[in-house]
């Protein structure tokens, strides 16, 4: 499978709780929570697509998009 | 994301607390449906009362929000008059095992074709955090301050016992294998059980000191381990994980349409 490429990761604000569940589990301790308790990639550039934090979020708050992806 | 397409946005964000397991179950069983590729229209999801039953609420199939304990006797009721429809009835471990307990055994021993999920949090959560017969001897609960002296089941054991022809566990750590069993469990024809360790940070975890939601997710890391695996020969109290039972034997709704045929043929017979 060829390497995927990170473009964005997209966090519903409105559906976020804060649980911190993708930050904590993170393998490359690409998140952290905000002012307003909201995740936020802060190194996305550390970002290895592994999409765990999108499947553990209790909220379906998180996306990861990755370059070859079409998603609207 | 293709998810969203089988969710009711609308009622988003859903009522289940921060990091609540439940949210995970949910998003696992969507990312299964999604993979199956089952139209939404042919799936009856089917649930009783309890945090774990409000998610049939969120999700954008048939949906039935029935009575404590007995999610799985309107699912059968649906099954019979529709067999060609996809049953998923998802429920607490109170739910499912102690008001429900008798409705689950005797599905099991059917074996009628449809999946049962049990969210096993291991407490009544939308009521207070009563202890539940999954709680756990020794732990402690708004009802157990002192500690419980109740002993738990072991939700695989009985489904086993029960006749279940597909018996499974997973977790909300792992959110993969859980998608994958919830693929075959759907998929298999017959009665499926799968457990799914999920965690209550308000009530369980909060009143066993369990730490974030993510620290009870690392717990179920640390606590499980595969079917078989070396770990579990190391250390015989992990908590095995995976597809014990998978096993094909007459499924009801096609041995009721026999005897349908039967009937009738004897009929026939008589009028002759
Ligand atoms: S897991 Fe989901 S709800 Fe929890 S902090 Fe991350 S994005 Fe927010
Ligand atoms: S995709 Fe993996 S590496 Fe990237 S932020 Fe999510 S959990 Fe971290
Ligand atoms: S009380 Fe527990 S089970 Fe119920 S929504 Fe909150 S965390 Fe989830």
């Amino acid at each position: 499978m060829p390497k995927l490429k990170l473009k964005e990761h997209r966090i519903n604000r409105d559906w976020c709780k804060g649980c911190g569940i993708c930050v904590q589990l993170c393998p490359k301790n690409v998140l952290e929570l905000d002012d307003e308790n909201k995740a936020v990639a802060v190194r996305p550039e550390d970002c290895i697509c592994c999409k765990l934090c999108e499947l553990r979020c209790p909220d379906l708050a998180i996306e990861v998009i990755t370059e070859d992806e079409k998603k609207p | 994301m293709p998810i969203k397409d089988y969710i009711r946005e609308r009622f988003f964000p859903h009522l289940w607390c921060s990091g609540c397991g439940h949210g995970i179950v949910l998003n696992a069983l969507l990312r299964a449906i999604e993979a199956l590729g089952i139209n939404k229209s042919n799936i009856v999801m089917v649930s009783g009362i309890g945090c774990s039953s409000r998610i049939s609420g969120y999700v954008d199939f048939h949906t039935m929000h029935t009575l404590h304990g007995r999610a799985l006797s309107f699912a059968t009721g649906i099954k019979m008059s529709r067999p060609e429809l996809t049953l998923i009835v998802p429920m607490g471990d109170g739910d499912a095992l102690a008001i429900g307990g008798n409705h689950f055994i005797h599905t099991a021993r059917r074996n009628i074709d449809m999946t049962a999920i049990i969210m096993n949090n291991r407490t009544y959560g939308m009521t207070g955090g009563q202890y539940s017969p999954l709680s756990g001897f020794g732990t402690l609960a708004t009802t157990a301050p002192y500690s419980n002296i109740d002993h738990d089941f072991d939700v695989v054991e009985l489904a086993k016992a029960a006749g279940a022809s597909f018996v499974a566990r997973s977790t909300t750590y792992h959110v993969q294998q859980l998608t994958d069993i919830l693929k075959a469990a759907i998929e298999h024809k017959g009665f499926s059980a799968v457990e799914v360790l999920s965690q209550c940070p308000e009530y369980f975890g909060r009143k066993n000191k369990m730490g974030t939601p993510a620290d009870m997710l690392e717990h179920y890391k640390e606590n499980t381990t595969t079917i078989g695996s070396k770990k579990k020969q190391e250390n015989p109290n992990l908590l095995e994980r995976g597809i014990f039972v998978q096993k094909q034997i007459p499924e009801y709704c096609s041995e009721y349409d026999k005897i349908i045929e039967k009937a009738k043929k004897a009929v026939e017979g008589k009028t002759e």
